[in-house]
């Protein structure tokens, strides 16, 4: 399924507030889009500029991951994007109708090996304090979560 | 329609300059690598000014790896110059502050590198 119709869930239970969603097909050309929605979000939970571009990078390698390999390049895909705050916490989720992926099987590659390829994961482990997959709900593919205390 | 990477190149002190400029990611790196291949391909010491550059991702970091690497197998001179704060935060994530040849200025050409 790629259409993304089906509501995967209202908010997460532990919310504090629903800060934002998004829902764009899973296009490079929207990338900018989402890393300029995710700048705002990250700036009126009052994250530090360090932690916004560190999110707003997160945010765009995952897009990118969903965009590549989940969705392999078909347009019709649908990215949700939804922004939360919990107690502390920046929480955001990145929500596609893929076939599920196998998360043993997303690794990042050692450093010391010099090749094009592979970094976007590293990039997205060093802008959140947890990054993980949640099961996925009724309609949905894969729901990445990513945590970031404010600061 | 993609949208086009800003890029303007200039020969300086002898040393091929590639200017970039603006937000460098999946939409655009295929432009960049390209690029970058060509001027390797054309047998062209390179340096990459950064200086405009936004925003880099890491397509756009794969495709100076692509470049570099090819540069060095090549002998050929590859250096980066004038990276800005944010681009540099992605390289260090990377590790590859510690690779690239990284120039202050592009005056120098490839003097320090």
């Amino acid at each position: 399924m790629t259409g993304g119709r089906d509501v995967v869930r209202s908010g997460d239970s532990e919310s504090d507030e629903m800060v934002c969603e998004l829902r764009v097909h899973a296009l490079p050309a929207r990338l900018r889009l989402i890393r300029r929605v995710v700048g705002e979000a990250a700036r009126e939970l009052d994250c530090s500029p360090g932690v916004v571009e560190g999110l707003v990078s997160a945010v765009d390698e995952a897009c990118q991951n969903i965009i590549r390999y989940a969705y392999k390049g078909d347009p019709k895909g649908v990215i949700l994007l939804r922004i939360e705050r919990a107690g502390d916490n920046a929480v955001i989720r990145l929500i596609d109708y893929a076939e599920p992926v196998d998360p043993a099987g997303i690794q990042p590659r050692p450093l010391d090996e010099l090749r094009p390829g592979g970094l976007g994961t590293h990039l997205i482990q060093a802008a959140a304090d947890s990054v993980e997959f949640e099961p996925p709900t009724q309609g949905a593919g894969n729901i990445l979560k990513l945590v970031k205390r404010i600061e | 329609m993609a949208r086009d990477l800003e890029m303007q190149s200039e020969r300086h002190g002898g040393v091929d300059v590639l200017h970039l400029a603006g937000e460098v990611d999946l939409e655009v790196s295929s432009q960049l690598r390209r690029t970058l291949l060509e001027r390797v391909e054309g047998k062209r010491d390179l340096l990459i000014d950064l200086n405009g550059v936004s925003y880099i991702d890491s397509s756009g970091v794969a495709s100076l790896i692509e470049a570099f690497q090819r540069a060095r197998k090549d002998g050929l001179r590859f250096a980066l110059a004038r990276v800005p704060e944010g681009a540099m935060r992605v390289l260090k994530i990377a590790q590859l502050d510690r690779i690239f040849p990284i120039l202050p200025d592009i005056d120098i050409g490839f003097g320090e590198a």
